[in-house]
C-alpha cells in the first residue's frame, strides 16, 4: 500500500481525522453532560431529591443489581416488548398484504385506520384492562396498539408505491397477482419494512411500559410509577 | 405462409370518469412466420396499448386475436413482451433475473436452467451472472432482458420501444445487436417504435397507424439490396432514405 499517492494519503488521512473528531466529540458530550449534572446537584444549583444525579443513579442501579431485581423488572419489560413487536410486525404485514389485494377492501378500510392510528392510545389503557384483566395480555396488546395501526398504513403505503413496470413485467413473464406479491412487492419493500420495524421497536416499548403503569406488578413501567409514588 | 398472429377488426377504447377516449379502430393485421413488423405512428396514438392487447394483458372491446392459429384465449404460446426498460430487478443476481419468467411459469428445469446458461455464454454475459443489474452498462442490461424473454422460448416476440431509454450510440448499437439475435433465433417479431430510422433498420415490413384514434394508414414492405442484410448496413444503404422520406411524408399527411 506504499504506493498511493500523495493525494489519494491526503485524502485518506483527512477522512480518518474526520472519523476521529466525530468519535471523541460524540464521547465528550455524553461525559460533559454527566460532569455538569453530577456537579450542580452537589453543590445545590439543582435539587438532588427532583433531578437526582448520576452518583445516585449508579448506586441505586448497583444495589438492584446486586439483590437482581432489576434483571426481573428488565426481563419482563423486555419479554413484553419483543412479543408485542413481532405480533406487530406479522399482523400488518399480513394486513397490509390483504389490502393491497384488494382496492375495495383498502378503500373501505382506510378511513377507520387512520381514526384508529390517531386515537390516543395511552388514553385507552385503562379501558383495555377492564376488558382483559391486569394480565401480561393487556401489557402485550396495549404495547401493540401503539405501533399497529400506523405501521399497517406504512406497509400499505410501500406497497403501493412499487414501480408499476416491474409489475407489468411479472404479467407478460406469464404471472399473477399472487407472482406480482412475492416476486416484486415484498422483495422491493424490504427497505421499507426495515425501516418500518425500527419505528416499531420504540413505539412498542413505549406501548408495553404505559401498560406497565396501571396494570403490572413488575416490569420497568411498574418500577417507575413505584419509584415516583414512593420518591426514591 | 404460416401465420403467428393474426388481428381482425380490433376496437379499443380507454375508460374514464371525464369520458371514453377510442385509442384502437379497426385494426387488421397478420404477421408470418420469421418475420419482423415495425409499427410506427404518432406517439400517444395507442401503438403500446397495441401490444398490451396482443399479450392478453388488456382485453380488446371488439375484435378477434389468434396466435398460432388459435383464439389468444385457448393459445398456449408464449409471447414474449419487451419493456422500455430493462425491469431487471436490482436484488436479484442477473442469472437470477434471466430466470424469473421459468420461476413464475414453474418451467425451471435443469434443461431450462441450461438454456439459460447458453443463452448467457452465447451473448457475452456469462462473466456477469452472478453480478447485480447496477453493475452492467444500458445496453448489457437491455441484453439481459432479452435473454430472459428468449428462455421462455417464445414464437412471438413483442418489443415496446425497447430502446428509447438509451442514449443515442448505445442505441444504435444495441438496436443492431438485438436485432440480429432476433434474426438468428429465427422468432417473429413486432416492433413498437416512435423512431423511424429505428423501424426501417430493423424490420421486413413497416405499418403506419394514423393519431388517436389509431387506424392503420398504410403498409410499407422494405426491401434492400443487401449481400449482408444487418441493421447498421441498412442505414447506409441508399434504399433507407427514400424508405424514410416515404414514410416520414405518409406520417405528416392529415387526413
Amino acid at each position: 500500500m506504499s504506493n498511493l499517492s500523495a493525494g489519494q494519503q491526503k485524502y485518506l488521512l483527512m477522512h480518518r481525522r474526520h472519523k476521529r473528531i466525530v468519535r471523541v466529540s460524540r464521547v465528550l458530550i455524553l461525559l460533559s453532560f454527566l460532569f455538569i449534572w453530577e456537579f450542580t446537584a452537589n453543590v445545590g444549583i439543582i435539587d438532588s431529591f427532583i433531578f437526582s444525579s448520576p452518583s445516585k443513579i449508579a448506586l441505586c442501579f448497583f444495589g438492584m443489581v446486586v439483590d437482581k431485581s432489576i434483571f426481573l423488572h428488565l426481563g419482563v419489560t423486555l419479554y413484553e416488548t419483543i412479543l408485542s413487536f413481532l405480533l406487530v410486525i406479522a399482523i400488518s404485514i399480513l394486513v397490509a398484504v390483504a389490502l393491497w389485494f384488494s382496492s375495495k377492501l383498502s378503500e373501505v378500510l382506510d378511513p377507520y385506520l387512520v381514526v384508529l392510528n390517531s386515537l390516543p392510545k395511552s388514553a385507552l389503557a385503562p379501558l383495555l384492562i377492564v376488558w382483559l384483566g391486569a394480565t401480561k395480555t393487556t401489557i402485550i396488546v396495549a404495547g401493540m396498539s401503539v405501533a399497529i395501526f400506523g405501521s399497517i398504513l406504512s406497509l400499505y403505503t410501500s406497497f403501493t408505491t412499487v414501480d408499476p413496470g416491474k409489475i407489468k413485467l411479472i404479467y407478460t413473464l406469464g404471472g399473477n397477482r399472487f407472482h406480482a406479491l412475492t416476486k416484486v412487492v415484498l422483495p422491493s419493500s424490504i427497505p421499507a419494512i426495515i425501516s418500518n420495524m425500527k419505528v416499531n421497536i420504540g413505539l412498542c416499548l413505549v406501548g408495553v411500559i404505559i401498560g406497565e403503569f396501571l396494570a403490572a406488578r413488575d416490569g420497568l413501567g411498574y418500577l417507575i410509577i413505584y419509584s415516583s409514588q414512593v420518591f426514591r | 405462409m404460416e401465420q403467428v398472429l393474426e388481428l381482425k377488426n380490433i376496437h379499443y377504447a380507454y375508460h374514464t370518469l371525464e369520458g371514453e377516449t377510442p385509442a384502437l379502430t379497426d385494426i387488421s393485421f397478420a404477421l408470418n412466420k420469421g418475420e419482423f413488423v415495425s409499427i410506427v405512428g404518432p406517439s400517444g396514438c395507442g401503438k403500446s396499448t397495441l401490444l398490451s392487447i396482443i399479450a392478453g394483458l388488456l382485453e380488446p372491446e371488439k375484435g378477434l386475436i389468434k396466435i398460432n392459429g388459435k383464439y389468444l384465449k385457448e393459445s398456449t404460446t408464449n409471447v414474449g413482451y419487451m419493456l422500455q426498460h430493462d425491469e431487471l430487478f436490482e436484488w436479484r443476481t442477473i442469472y437470477n433475473n434471466v430466470i424469473l419468467g421459468l420461476e413464475v411459469q414453474h418451467m425451471l428445469t435443469a434443461r431450462t436452467k441450461e438454456r439459460a446458461h447458453e443463452l448467457l455464454d452465447l451473448y457475452g454475459l456469462r462473466q456477469f451472472e452472478t453480478s447485480r443489474p447496477s453493475e452492467l452498462s444500458g445496453g448489457m442490461r437491455q441484453r439481459a432482458a432479452l435473454i430472459r424473454t428468449l428462455v421462455l422460448e417464445p414464437d412471438l416476440l413483442l418489443l415496446d420501444e425497447p430502446f428509447s431509454a438509451l442514449d443515442y450510440q448505445t442505441r444504435l448499437t444495441v438496436g443492431d445487436d438485438i436485432g440480429q439475435i432476433i434474426r438468428k433465433e429465427g422468432k417473429s417479431a413486432l416492433l413498437v417504435t416512435h423512431d423511424l430510422s429505428e423501424a426501417i433498420s430493423l424490420a421486413d415490413r413497416v405499418i403506419i397507424l394514423s393519431g388517436r384514434p389509431a387506424a392503420i394508414r398504410q403498409t410499407i414492405p422494405l426491401i434492400f439490396d443487401l449481400s449482408e442484410d444487418t441493421p447498421l448496413n441498412r442505414r447506409n444503404a441508399p434504399e433507407f432514405k427514400t424508405y424514410f422520406n416515404l414514410i416520414w411524408k405518409e406520417l405528416n399527411t392529415d387526413e
